[in-house]
C-alpha cells in the first residue's frame, strides 16, 4: 500500500497521454450510467416516456398513466440520480484530498471527525427521535434525521481542529492520532445509543449504516446544491496545494504555497462534503477510499487528474452499485453500501494484483 | 360531474344485482376513512392491495380478503402463503418508493411502523391511496385495527364480525384471569445470545401478551427488550420461562441452551425446567388471533385452572 508515495517515480509520458483522456471517459461513462439509471426501475418505466411526460409538465395535463410515469421519472429517479452523482463524487473527492494531504494512502474523512460526528448524531436522532428529543426534532419531520447527521458531522470536526491547533497551526500528525481517538469515543457513545434503544430502532439503526439513497427528494437536492458549489469553487484552487503537500509541509512551503491556509481549506471543503453525503445516505463506505487510488493507478498522483477523474468515477461507481440496489431484489431494495463493496472491493483487488505483477 | 356519478351508480347497482359474488368492486363510490396519521383518504378501488406489516396482512386475510392481496413485506409471516404467493416489498422499515409503486396495487394498507419516513411522504402524495394503520398493542386497539382496515377495503360486514369475535374473546379472557388467585412469575425471552438473555421488559408486545394471559412479567422494571445479566435473573426469580419459537425443529436446541446458563439454573423455573414455548407471530402479532394466543398462553401457565373445568367460558 505505498502507491503513492511509489508513483512519482513510476510516472510516464504514456501514462500522461492516458491521464487527459480518463477525464474524458469518465465523462462519457457517468452520461451513460446517467441516463441507464433514468431508463431502469421497478416499475419497468423507460426513458421513452420522457417527451410525454414534460410534454404534460408545461401543458399542466398531468392526469392519468401520465401521473405515474411523471412521479416515476421526476420525482424519484431523478432526485436519486443527482443525489446519486453528488455522493459518489463528494465521498471519492474527499478520499482523494484527505490521502493527498495526510500522504496515507489509507486515509479517509473518518480522521477528521466528520464521519463518526455524523454517524452519532444520525444514530441518536433514530433511538431518541421518538422520545426525548422529539420536542426538537418533531418540526423538522422526515428531515430530523440528515438535518442531525450534517450538523453532528460538522460540529465533530470543528471540535477536533480547535483542539488540535497549536499557534495557529495545524499538525497533520497531531490531527491524525486525535482524529483516530475521537472516532474511538464517538464509536463508543454510539454503541451506548444502540444499547438504549429498542430492536425496532436498532434495525433502522443497523440500515442507516450500511447507507441508501432510498430516501432521495427534490428538498435533499436542493439542500445539497450549495455543497455542490462549494466543493466545484474550492477545487480548483486546492489543486497546486495538493501537488505540493505530496513532496511534504516544508517542501509545499518552499514551493511559495500558503500550506495552512490550504490544509484549512482541504478541512473545511471535505468535511461539508462528507457531512452532506452522509446526511443524504447514511454511511457509503469503500467508494471514498478506493477510487483514488484506481484513479492513481491508471493516471498517477497529478491532482490536476486525480480529483476530477475521482468525481466522475465515483458517480458512476454510486450509480451503478444504486441501480444494482434497485433492481436485484426488485420490488424490495438492497443497502447501497452492501452493493458497492460487493462489486467494488473484488475489481480494486484485481488492478492491485495486477498492478503489481505487471510492475 | 353529476352525470358520470349517476351512471356510475347505476353501473354499481346493475353490478349488485347481477354478481354479489362482486359486490366488493362496487366500492367504486368512493370510501372516506381517517388513518393513524389522522389523513383523510378516499379509496376508489380497493380490489388490489399491498399490505405492509405482519397484523395488517392477518387482518386482511381474515377478512376474506386474501385474494385481493398483490403484495406484501417481509414481516406478513401468516397465514403463510402471503409470502410464498405474492410479491414481496422487501423489509418494512426498509421500502422502495419505486419498488412499492411497481407492484401495482390500488390501496396501500401500511403500518403505522413503514419505512424510512421519507419514502412513506413520497407514497403519501401518490394518487394511490395509503392507509396507515395504528400499532396498538391493547384489546380496543386490535379491534380499531380491524374496523379501519374493513372499512377502508369495503368490508365492513365481516370487518363488525370479526371486531367482535376479537373484543368477545379478550372478555372472556378477562373473566379467567379474575380466577388467577396469585400471577405466576414469568420471564419472557426473546433470544439467548453468546449465553446473555434477552428479556422483555415493559412496553413491549411480550409484557402486554404475559399481562392478557395473567402472568406478571419480573422483567417490568426495564423498558423494551434487554439484555439481562445472570444474577439478575436469579434476583427475579422467574417461576416459568416464555419463549418463541421460529419453527418446529429448531426449538429444542435453543432451549437445551437455556437451562445450560447458570442464572436461569439458579431460578424456580430453571430447577423445575418449566418453558412455555409458542408461534412468534401468534404470541406477539397482537392481530386477530391473539385473544386465542392469550388464551392457550393462559393454559400453558396456569394448567390447573384448564383441569378444572375452565372450558365453561369458551
Amino acid at each position: 500500500m505505498t502507491a503513492v508515495a511509489d508513483m512519482p517515480e513510476r510516472r510516464s509520458e504514456g501514462r500522461m497521454v492516458r491521464s487527459g483522456a480518463l477525464v474524458a471517459y469518465a465523462a462519457v461513462g457517468l452520461s451513460l450510467a446517467a441516463i441507464l439509471t433514468l431508463s431502469v426501475g421497478a416499475t419497468g418505466i423507460s426513458l421513452t416516456s420522457l417527451p410525454r411526460v414534460l410534454l404534460a409538465m408545461a401543458t399542466g395535463n398531468d392526469a392519468g398513466a401520465v401521473a405515474r410515469e411523471q412521479l416515476v421519472l421526476i420525482d424519484i429517479r431523478l432526485p436519486r440520480l443527482l443525489l446519486g452523482m453528488f455522493v459518489g463524487a463528494a465521498l471519492t473527492v474527499s478520499g482523494a484530498m484527505m490521502q493527498g494531504m495526510f500522504r496515507n494512502p489509507l486515509a479517509d474523512p473518518g480522521l477528521i471527525g466528520v464521519s463518526s460526528g455524523a454517524a452519532l448524531a444520525a444514530v441518536a436522532t433514530i433511538a431518541l427521535g421518538n422520545g426525548v428529543a422529539a420536542p426538537w426534532l418533531r418540526p423538522l419531520g422526515a428531515y430530523a434525521l440528515p438535518v442531525a447527521a450534517f450538523a453532528g458531522g460538522l460540529a465533530t470536526t470543528l471540535v477536533l481542529t480547535t483542539a488540535v491547533q497549536r499557534h495557529g497551526s495545524l499538525s497533520l500528525a497531531t490531527l491524525l492520532l486525535a482524529g483516530i481517538a475521537l472516532a474511538a469515543f464517538n464509536g463508543a457513545l454510539m454503541g451506548l445509543v444502540a444499547y438504549a434503544s429498542d430492536d425496532r430502532e436498532l434495525r433502522d439503526l443497523t440500515l442507516w449504516m450500511l447507507g441508501s439513497l432510498s430516501g432521495a427528494s427534490w428538498p435533499k437536492v436542493f439542500a445539497t446544491t450549495p455543497f455542490v458549489l462549494l466543493v466545484a469553487v474550492a477545487l480548483p484552487g486546492l489543486v497546486r496545494g495538493l501537488n505540493g503537500l505530496l513532496l511534504g509541509e516544508a517542501e509545499a512551503f518552499h514551493l511559495g504555497i500558503d500550506v495552512e491556509r490550504t490544509k484549512r481549506l482541504i478541512v473545511l471543503v471535505a468535511s461539508a462534503a462528507v457531512g452532506a453525503a452522509v446526511a443524504v445516505a447514511g454511511i457509503v463506505g469503500f467508494v471514498g477510499i478506493v477510487v483514488p487510488h484506481l484513479v492513481r493507478l491508471m493516471a498517477g498522483p497529478d491532482h490536476r487528474v486525480v480529483l476530477p477523474a475521482s468525481a466522475l468515477l465515483g458517480a458512476i461507481l454510486v450509480l451503478i452499485a444504486d441501480m444494482l440496489a434497485r433492481m436485484l431484489v426488485r420490488p424490495a431494495e438492497l443497502p447501497l453500501g452492501v452493493v458497492m463493496a460487493l462489486i467494488g472491493a473484488p475489481i480494486f483487488l484485481h488492478m492491485v494484483v495486477k498492478r503489481r505483477v505487471a510492475g | 360531474m353529476n352525470t358520470p356519478r349517476s351512471l356510475a351508480l347505476l353501473i354499481c347497482a346493475a353490478l349488485m344485482i347481477v354478481a354479489p359474488v362482486l359486490s366488493w368492486s362496487a366500492a367504486a363510490a368512493d370510501v372516506t376513512v381517517v388513518d393513524a396519521g389522522g389523513r383523510r383518504v378516499s379509496i376508489a378501488d380497493a380490489s388490489r392491495l399491498l399490505s405492509i406489516g405482519g397484523d395488517v396482512t392477518e387482518i386482511v386475510y381474515a377478512l376474506g380478503a386474501g385474494n385481493r392481496v398483490v403484495g406484501v413485506d417481509t414481516t406478513s409471516q401468516y397465514p403463510p402463503e402471503a409470502l410464498k404467493e405474492k410479491k414481496g416489498v422487501g423489509y418494512m422499515r426498509a421500502l422502495s418508493s419505486e419498488g412499492v409503486i411497481s407492484v401495482g396495487a390500488s390501496l396501500v394498507l401500511a403500518s403505522e411502523r413503514s419505512g424510512p419516513p421519507e419514502v412513506m411522504k413520497t407514497l403519501k402524495a401518490t394518487t394511490v391511496p395509503l392507509v396507515e394503520i395504528a400499532d396498538d398493542n391493547t384489546p380496543d386497539g386490535v379491534a380499531r385495527k380491524i374496523r379501519l382496515i374493513a372499512k377502508a377495503i369495503g368490508a365492513e360486514d365481516s370487518g363488525e364480525d370479526l371486531a367482535k369475535k376479537v373484543s368477545a374473546g379478550f372478555l372472556a379472557l378477562d373473566e379467567r384471569r379474575a380466577r388467577i388467585k396469585s400471577p405466576v412469575r414469568a420471564l419472557f425471552v426473546l433470544g439467548v445470545q453468546n449465553g446473555r438473555v434477552l428479556a422483555g421488559g415493559k412496553n413491549t408486545s411480550a409484557d402486554a401478551m404475559l399481562q392478557l394471559a395473567g402472568a406478571a412479567n419480573v422483567a417490568g422494571s426495564v423498558t423494551g427488550f434487554r439484555p439481562l445479566t445472570d444474577e439478575a435473573i436469579v434476583e427475579l426469580a422467574p417461576e416459568v420461562i416464555v419463549a418463541m419459537r421460529r419453527s418446529s425443529t429448531t426449538d429444542a436446541h435453543d432451549l437445551s441452551q437455556l437451562f445450560e446458563l447458570k442464572g436461569i439454573q439458579g431460578t424456580p423455573a430453571g430447577k423445575n425446567r418449566r418453558v412455555v414455548t409458542m408461534d412468534g407471530l401468534y404470541l406477539l402479532g397482537f392481530g386477530p388471533r391473539s385473544p386465542d394466543a392469550a388464551r392457550d398462553l393462559m393454559a400453558l401457565l396456569y394448567p390447573e385452572l384448564t383441569a378444572k373445568g375452565g372450558d365453561a367460558t369458551r
